[in-house]
C-alpha cells in the first residue's frame, strides 16, 4: 500500500473478496521526505500514514518492511548506471522485477502468504489449461501491463491485481470515497518516485557528476557542447543549445547517446525512425510462444504510454527481433519493448540493438 | 493479545485512571485567584510533590511537561543556553581563544530524543558534540568520560546521558558520572525514562553522595508518566534549584518560569496516583519483573540456541533493567519476527517505536559494536507491572514457529529466487 488510492482500494476489494489481507507498506528510502509535495504519490511519511488509514479503515493490520538497501542496489544503483551508459532505464518496470514481485514477493510466501496483491491496472486471465495470463486493462487509459511486462510465469502466479476489471479510474477513485478512504481525491504521481522534485536531469547531474562533451551530427561535425552526455536522451529535442543552426534550417534531435565518448550525436527527426529493434534479454509473461523461432504476428509498445504498433517477431540465435510494421520514433537502447497478442501480454525485451530505417545519407 | 512491549508504553493502573477521571471533573486554572483557582493549584501541588517523592526531590524541584521527550528537550537546550550565556558573560580569555563552553558530551546509543536535540545545537547553535564509546553491553565507558573531563571541562556545557538503555536495557553508571561531573563543575542530565518505575531513583541522594556544587553533577532528570502506568501527554523535569535554564516555551510564567502554559491538573493528579503506587511495589514488582524476564531469557535460549542476548546478562535488576530482554536473531529480519508474532496474538518491538514504523537497524547495538545484519536482527522483549507467566509462556510457545518461518524469509537485502 503505496498510501495512494489504486492500492487502497485494490486491498478493500481484496478484503471483500474473503481473502485475509495484511497491508504492506514499502519502507524504499532511508531519509523518506516528510510531507507530500507537488504530484508525488508515494514515500513521504504521509504517504505511510495515509496508507495506514487506508488499512485502518478496511480493519486490516498493517506493517512497514523495509526494502531500502535493495532498492537503492536495484532500481536506484541501476538507474544511474544505466544511463551512464546511454541507455534510458524504466525504474518502475525494474521495481516491480525486482522489488514488488521478487524481494517482497519472496518475503511474503517464506511469511505465509499466497500472493502480492497490487493497486495495478492489468488483468490476470487463466487459459482453459489453467495457465495464468497477463492482459491489458479495462481501463485502457490507465493500462499498466507494460510495467508489469517482466513478470514470469513464476511471478504471476503469486500475483494479484483487484482494479484490473475497472473501467476507468473515476469509479476506483468513487468507490474509494464511498468506502470511506480519505485517499479517494489524491492526486496522482506520475515522477520517478526517488527524485522528488521531478528533475530527473538535475539529479543525474549531481549523481554522476558533469564533464562537458560535444554534440556532433551524423558526419561527426561538432555542432555544439553538452555537460554530461547522460542527461540525454534518444528522441529529445530541447535543451540542445546548438549554436549553428541545421543546414535545412529543421529542429534537430537526439539520435544516439555514446557515453564512452561523452558525445551527443544529433540529426533530424525523420533520421530517428527505428526499423528494427532487438535484444537478447527477454522474458515470457506466462507460457512461451510454442515455436519463437518461427516468425510470429503481435503488436510492440516500447513506453508505457506509447501506442502499440504491429509488428513481426522473432527469435533469432538467442535474440529476439521485432520489425515494427511501420518505423518507431525516438526508440532508445535500455528502453523496454513489450509485445503483445491481442490485449494479451506474451513478454517483454530489453531493447539493445535498433536499426535505423533511413540511411545516413538520406 | 499477549503484550510485551512495555518499554513502548505500559496500560494504566486503574488507580491512574481513577485519579484521572476524578481530577478531570475539577473546575479552576490552577493560577487563577479565586477559590476555584486555588482548588485546583491545591490538587496540582499536591501531585507535584507526590510524584517529587518518587525521585527524591522537592515539589518544586519538579516541571511537568507535555512528555518525556519534552523534558529532555528542555533539559539540554536549556542547560546549553544557559551555560552559554554564562560563558560569554564571565570574562574572555584577551587572545579571543575561549572555547565558550561549546561541547556536549553524550554516550553513543542515546535514545533519539537527545540525539536529535543534541544534533539540532550542532546544526543550529555551534555546540559540537562528543560521542562517548559504550563498551559491548551498551555500558559507557567511565575512562573515556574521566579523560574528556579532564582535558578540558571548561570547554563543556554539559553532559547527558541514559540512567539504563531503553532498547538493551543496560543500567548506567549514573552516581559515578554523577561524581566526575561534580568534580569537574559540569552539570548533568541523566534521561531516566526507561529507568524510572524499574529501577529506585534518589535526586537528592545522588546529589549528596557525589558532593555535588551548585549547578555542577546531576542537576537534571527527565521522567514519563506513560511508562509506569500513568497517562500519556505529561512527563517531568526534575531540576535541581541551582540549575538555571533557558525555557523552550515562553507564556505566563508558569512552573519556575520555565515551562509557561496552563497545568494539566488532571494529567498531573494521574501521573501522582502512579507514580506512587509504582514507588510503594517498586521491591517486590521489579523482582517478580526480573524473575520472569530471567525465565524468559532461559526459555529463548532454549527454544533458539543462535539467539543472542544483547545488553548485560547479568540477572536480577541491579545491571539490567528487569523487565527488560534484548536478542538478535541471526539470519533474521526483527520485522519479520514480529509481524509472524503479532499474527501469533504476542506483541513485541524491533527496538524503540520509530517514525513512520520504518525499522531501522538499531543504532544502540550498532555502538556496541555489532554488525548491521545482527541488528537488523533485533527483536526486544519487555514486561511490565501487570505481566504473568502466562505471557512469557505464550511468548515462548509461539517463538519456535516464527523464529523458523522467519529464517525462511531471511534478510530482505538478500537475492531471492525471483532474481534472473
Amino acid at each position: 500500500m503505496s498510501g495512494g488510492v489504486d492500492s487502497a482500494v485494490a486491498a478493500a476489494r481484496a478484503v471483500e473478496a474473503g481473502h485475509e489481507v495484511v497491508g504492506v507498506h514499502l519502507a524504499l528510502s532511508r531519509n523518506a521526505g516528510t510531507l507530500r509535495t507537488g504530484s508525488r504519490g508515494c514515500c513521504t511519511i504521509e504517504d505511510s500514514m495515509d496508507a495506514q488509514r487506508a488499512a485502518n479503515v478496511l480493519g486490516i493490520p498493517y506493517y512497514v518492511w523495509d526494502f531500502s538497501a535493495r532498492f537503492k542496489a536495484d532500481v536506484v544503483d541501476d538507474f544511474i548506471a544505466e544511463y551512464s551508459a546511454g541507455r534510458t532505464p524504466n525504474p518502475c518496470m525494474r521495481c516491480n522485477e525486482r522489488i514488488k514481485f521478487a524481494a517482497l514477493l519472496e518475503k511474503a510466501i517464506a511469511l505465509g502468504f499466497d500472493a502480492v496483491a497490487t493497486g495495478h491496472y492489468a488483468k490476470i486471465v487463466t487459459d482453459d489449461a489453467g495457465n495464468r495470463e497477463l492482459h491489458r486493462a479495462s481501463a485502457e487509459a490507465k493500462d499498466q501491463s507494460y510495467v508489469l511486462g517482466v513478470l514470469t510465469a513464476e511471478q504471476l502466479a503469486h500475483a494479484y491485481f483487484p482494479l484490473g476489471d475497472t473501467p476507468s479510474k473515476t469509479l476506483v477513485r468513487a468507490e474509494a470515497a464511498e468506502r470511506g478512504l480519505s485517499v479517494a481525491q489524491k492526486p496522482d504521481s506520475y515522477d520517478i518516485c526517488f527524485i522528488p522534485d521531478g528533475d530527473t536531469r538535475g539529479w543525474l547531474a549531481d549523481k554522476v557528476g558533469t564533464e562537458t562533451g560535444d554534440i556532433v551530427d551524423r558526419t561527426g561535425a561538432v555542432v555544439g557542447s553538452h555537460e554530461g552526455a547522460h542527461s540525454f536522451t534518444v528522441g529529445q529535442r530541447r535543451g540542445m543549445r546548438l549554436g549553428t543552426p541545421a543546414a535545412d534550417g529543421k529542429p534537430r534531435f537526439v539520435l544516439e547517446v555514446r557515453p564512452k565518448e561523452n558525445t551527443v550525436v544529433v540529426g533530424p527527426k525523420e533520421a530517428l525512425a527505428i526499423g528494427v529493434i532487438a535484444g537478447s534479454r527477454f522474458s515470457w509473461a506466462g507460457l512461451a510462444p510454442e515455436q519463437p523461432e518461427t516468425a510470429f504476428g503481435c503488436e510492440v509498445q516500447i513506453r508505457a504510454h506509447a501506442d502499440p504498433v504491429p509488428a513481426v517477431a522473432q527469435l533469432v540465435d538467442g535474440e529476439l527481433v521485432v520489425t515494427p510494421g511501420h518505423p518507431l520514433d525516438g526508440v532508445a537502447p535500455g528502453q523496454t519493448a513489450v509485445i503483445y497478442v491481442g490485449t494479451r501480454v506474451l513478454g517483454q525485451f530489453t531493447i539493445d540493438r535498433t536499426v535505423s530505417a533511413v540511411p545516413v545519407d538520406a | 493479545m499477549v503484550y510485551l512491549d512495555h518499554a513502548a508504553t505500559t496500560p494504566m493502573l486503574p488507580e491512574a485512571i481513577d485519579a484521572l477521571t476524578a481530577a478531570l471533573a475539577v473546575v479552576g486554572n490552577p493560577s487563577s485567584i479565586h477559590s476555584a483557582g486555588q482548588q485546583a493549584k491545591r490538587l496540582l501541588e499536591e501531585s507535584r510533590e507526590r510524584v517529587a517523592a518518587t525521585l527524591g526531590a522537592d515539589g518544586i524541584e519538579v516541571v511537568f511537561t507535555g512528555n518525556g521527550t519534552e523534558a529532555v528537550n528542555l533539559a539540554i537546550k536549556g542547560l546549553w543556553w544557559q551555560r552559554r550565556t554564562a560563558a560569554a558573560s564571565a570574562a574572555e580569555p584577551a587572545d579571543g581563544s575561549s572555547p565558550a563552553r561549546r561541547r556536549i558530551l553524550m554516550p553513543a546509543g542515546e535514545h533519539h530524543a537527545t540525539i536529535d536535540t543534541v544534533e539540532w545545537l550542532v546544526a543550529h547553535e555551534g555546540a559540537e558534540v562528543v560521542e562517548l564509546p559504550l563498551d559491548e553491553v551498551g555500558r559507557l565507558r567511565l575512562d573515556v568520560l574521566a579523560d574528556e573531563l579532564e582535558r578540558g571541562a571548561e570547554s563543556i556545557a554539559l553532559v547527558t546521558m541514559l540512567w539504563a538503555n531503553n532498547e538493551v536495557g543496560t543500567i548506567e553508571p549514573v552516581e559515578e558520572v554523577a561524581r566526575l561531573t561534580a568534580r569537574a563543575g559540569v552539570p548533568l542530565h541523566v534521561d531516566a525514562i526507561a529507568a524510572y518505575g524499574q529501577l529506585p531513583i534518589d535526586f537528592h541522594g545522588i546529589r549528596r553522595a557525589t558532593d555535588a556544587p551548585r549547578g555542577s553533577g546531576l542537576v537534571a532528570l527527565s521522567v514519563s508518566a506513560h511508562k509506569i502506568g500513568g497517562p500519556a501527554g505529561i512527563g517531568a523535569l526534575v531540576l535541581d534549584r541551582s540549575a538555571a535554564v533557558e525555557p523552550l516555551i515562553h507564556g505566563g510564567g508558569q512552573q519556575r518560569k520555565v515551562r509557561s502554559g496552563t497545568q494539566d491538573v488532571a494529567a498531573a493528579a494521574s501521573f501522582a496516583a502512579a507514580a506512587e503506587i509504582v514507588a510503594d511495589r517498586l521491591d517486590a514488582d521489579t523482582a517478580r519483573m526480573a524473575a520472569l524476564r530471567d525465565r524468559l531469557i532461559a526459555g529463548v535460549a532454549d527454544a533458539v540456541p543462535e539467539a543472542r542476548l544483547s545488553g548485560d546478562a547479568g540477572a536480577g535488576a541491579s545491571v539490567r533493567l528487569p523487565g527488560n530482554a534484548h536478542f538478535s536473531f541471526p539470519g533474521c529480519e526483527g520485522d519479520s519476527l514480529l509481524f509472524l508474532l503479532d499474527a501469533a496474538g504476542v506483541a513485541v518491538s524491533t527496538g524503540s517505536a520509530c517514525q513512520a514504523g520504518v525499522p531501522e537497524p538499531s543504532h544502540v547495538l550498532m555502538a556496541m559494536g555489532r554488525s548491521e545484519a545482527d541488528a537488523r536482527g533485533a527483536l526486544r522483549i519487555t514486561i511490565g507491572h501487570g505481566s504473568t507467566d502466562a505471557d512469557v509462556d505464550a511468548f515462548l510457545a509461539a517463538l519456535p514457529a516464527a523464529h523458523a518461518q522467519a529464517a525462511r524469509a531471511g534478510l530482505a537485502a538478500r537475492a531471492t529466487s525471483f532474481d534472473r
